[in-house]
């Protein structure tokens, strides 16, 4: 008798479960649709999302940086600070919106997690080499590219792989979730494996631990890794135009418009080479 | 509603997903069983450094997170030149952590077997391995079956941190499937009928065979 | 391997940030999964219709579902639905939720070991219902509940890591990092990692058998 009645229990589990999740599930895509359905027209959203305002009276930016990437956005554990690219760029907009490069306040996303944080309200805008794509486009809003890069590979020194054509059937090729760089590999290299990371750090462990013949994304990444550490080289050839841009939440436009003036402003005072330097070690090239 | 075109479009990802837990929760299961039995034994054999040596196991293990030993294997081990894919490095992790808590399983199971026994047997004749092998383990299987019950359910559960190391089991195919779709929530509710569809019916299986055994006593 | 390089003052510092994270979302999660684990156990085992057979579904359900999934729900898939969470409570909510659910099975099973036969007595020297749960049944199952619930309590502390999937920085996401850098950092890393978590789990059980030994 006992049996019986567990029975019934899941039995009744299983309906509910299946009737509360098509509940939840119907307001979740219906919300989501009346969001995105008449962007123009919904004022109630532009009055929650008028973001520079909020800024305004916190006195404080926050951005989605990589904690992972040299040279864009890394957490050194010696300082405790978090340096690179993306961050100079987050610094200079917190100064040209709040006039101190110090209110600011910086939260680690990854791939993954940065567009459902920006969408949390969790941060305000993503700073994080994110690549502007049209996909993308649908989820959040986009600035001018602010930086140039292009997808490649990172190898062993000694590795015979010198180009994408090297990859052969049977080779395992990393790099992390919710990037462009696993979409972008199977278009040109469909017989290898790719794996996928949380980060590119665990990539990059991952590739360390011989878990892979080589870890692709953009070269800008790669080449942070390779100077981390000397035993690998980046390829010289890039496969893709990856242009980054700053994302903020849809509907977004006054302060997007606050952020392209920025970048106008940076790269005509001479400021944004000065940060390219940096970072990079050379001059940018013109477009 | 729910978008099943998510689950039908990805429906091959979800499958790879599910045998691949699967397959590491089986192999799992019986590579901790064969490590269980033996540290079980060494922690009850009447010989003092393997009793500590099984404690030791136990204590460790039992007290360090799973995900920390599936990194040793994934990326501590290749540091000194062992390398295993990251499938192997995961489902060899599972059964390090999982056989800790089937060897206390299968001791409490040979404890409760009444002492009197192996003195009986002993003095018969019987060595102690044989006591081991013909009296007392058949008799502590029937009492452990339940509670290994249970370890598998977890141990099919705790697979998922394959996920976090590119081990292709579902939580990683999930994980994949939404980060490329943009979908979370449709797409993790079809994951979690995926493991209820494996756990639930053990959960039930076990919680008839409790019954069956507090009724036998 | 290269003991003295990864054990430079930085990396420990950084190491210890980490661990106080785990140790803060660990003690907040236990607090709140203890209340909810006992106030579910209870409601479970007083048998009201129809609310005990729906507290019975969801447990059961997130029993038998990977606490990783629920991480990850919570923190990726709640947003769609309107509840935003940063990662610090995300994790918090994801193990709470989980862990409420497995003390509350716990509980249950802690009140169905008490003798019916003391509720009766109970009850007929004039005690309410709610009275002899709270006076007579909790207390005394509460006792004999101990060592599960500790080391329920050591399960939630492991299970902090996974919030490594979320990138909160608790010990196991400081830890990769500093692995990160370079090879040689590895193993030693793991190892100072291992026997920091073991030095807290093990005297949680320490605690635990302590107390279940008094009781005797």
């Amino acid at each position: 008798m006992k049996r019986k009645t567990v029975w019934k229990m899941w039995i009744t589990l299983a309906l509910t479960a299946l009737l509360s999740i098509t509940a939840l599930a119907g307001c979740s895509s219906e919300s989501s649709t009346t969001n995105n359905g008449d962007g123009a027209k919904s004022t109630e959203t532009s009055s929650d999302t008028n973001t520079l305002e909020k800024i305004k009276k916190r006195g404080k930016l926050i951005v989605g940086v990589k904690y992972d990437l040299n040279l864009f956005g890394l957490k050194n554990p010696e300082t405790g600070k978090v340096e690179g690219f993306d961050i100079d760029i987050a610094k200079g907009l917190a100064k040209k919106i709040l006039g101190d490069e110090n209110k600011i306040e910086l939260k680690e996303v990854t791939s993954k997690t940065r567009i459902p944080m920006l969408n949390n309200g969790e941060i305000d805008a993503i700073i994080a080499t994110m690549t502007i794509t049209e996909e993308r486009k649908k989820e959040v809003d986009f600035s001018d590219v602010y930086f140039m890069a292009g997808q490649s590979l990172l190898v062993k020194k000694d590795s015979k792989i010198n180009s994408v054509k090297d990859l052969k059937k049977g080779m395992t090729v990393l790099t992390a979730k919710g990037s462009t760089s696993a979409q972008n590999i199977r278009k040109v290299a469909p017989q290898v494996n790719v794996l996928e990371f949380e980060n590119y750090a665990e990539a990059f462990t991952a590739l360390k631990a011989g878990q892979g013949d080589a870890l692709t994304t953009d070269n800008a990444l790669l080449l942070g890794m390779a100077k981390q550490d000397p035993n690998y080289r980046v390829l010289d050839e890039t496969f893709t135009e990856e242009p980054y841009g700053i994302a903020v939440r849809k509907g977004d436009t006054e302060f997007l418009k606050v952020i392209n003036e920025y970048l106008k402003e940076i790269k005509e005072n001479g400021e944004y080479d000065k940060i390219y330097e940096k970072w990079i070690g050379k001059k940018p090239q013109q477009q | 509603m729910l978008r099943y075109s998510i689950l039908f479009d990805h429906w091959d990802m979800y499958m790879q997903g599910f045998v691949n837990t699967l397959k590491a929760s089986v192999l799992a299961l019986i590579g901790s069983l064969i490590i269980g039995i033996i540290i079980a034994i060494f922690r009850i054999a009447p010989i003092r450094p393997l009793n500590w040596l099984g404690a030791a196991y136990v204590e460790f293990i039992r007290n360090i997170p799973l995900v920390l030993i599936v990194f040793v294997f994934f990326v501590g081990l290749p540091a000194v030149g062992i390398r295993f894919d990251p499938f192997t490095a995961g489902t060899l992790g599972l059964t390090v952590y999982t056989a800790a808590f089937i060897a206390e399983v299968i001791r409490s199971g040979i404890l409760a077997v009444p002492k009197g026994q192996m003195e009986a047997a002993r003095s018969s004749g019987l060595t102690y391995l044989q006591t081991m092998r013909y009296i007392i383990l058949p008799q502590a299987i029937k009492m452990v079956i339940p509670p290994l019950g249970n370890q598998f359910i977890n141990l099919v559960k705790n697979s998922s941190v394959l996920g976090v190391i590119a081990g292709l089991d579902l939580m990683y195919f999930g994980d994949l499937i939404s980060s490329e779709t943009f979908v979370t929530f449709d797409v993790y509710i079809f994951v979690a009928l995926f493991y209820l569809v494996l756990t639930i019916p053990l959960s039930l299986g076990v919680g008839y065979l409790e019954r069956r055994l507090a009724k036998s006593r | 391997m290269d003991f003295i390089g990864a054990y430079s003052p930085a990396h420990l510092t950084f190491l210890l940030q980490g661990f106080l994270v785990t140790l803060e979302v660990a003690f907040i999660s236990i607090i709140f999964s203890f209340i909810f684990g006992i106030i579910i156990g209870v409601i479970r085992y007083t048998k009201i219709p129809g609310i005990s057979q729906i507290f019975a579904i969801i447990v059961e359900t997130i029993r038998n579902l990977p606490l990783l999934l629920i991480i990850f729900f919570t923190y990726f898939a709640l947003p769609e639905v309107g509840l935003k969470l940063d990662k610090f409570y995300a994790a918090i909510v994801a193990l709470v939720v989980f862990e409420s659910a497995m003390l509350s099975e716990i509980v249950r099973g802690g009140l169905n070991s008490i003798d019916k036969g003391q509720i009766e007595a109970a009850r007929s020297s004039g005690l309410t219902y709610i009275q002899t749960l709270w006076y007579i049944v909790l207390p005394q199952a509460l006792r004999r509940m101990v060592p599960p619930i500790v080391s329920q309590f050591i399960s939630l502390l492991k299970d902090t890591s996974l919030a490594i999937v979320i990138a909160l920085p608790e010990l196991m996401n400081h830890a990769q990092i500093i692995n990160g850098r370079n090879v040689n950092y590895v193993i030693p890393i793991f190892i100072l990692v291992a026997l920091m978590y073991f030095v807290v789990n093990y005297s949680l059980s320490l605690v635990s058998r302590r107390l279940e030994y008094k009781q005797r």
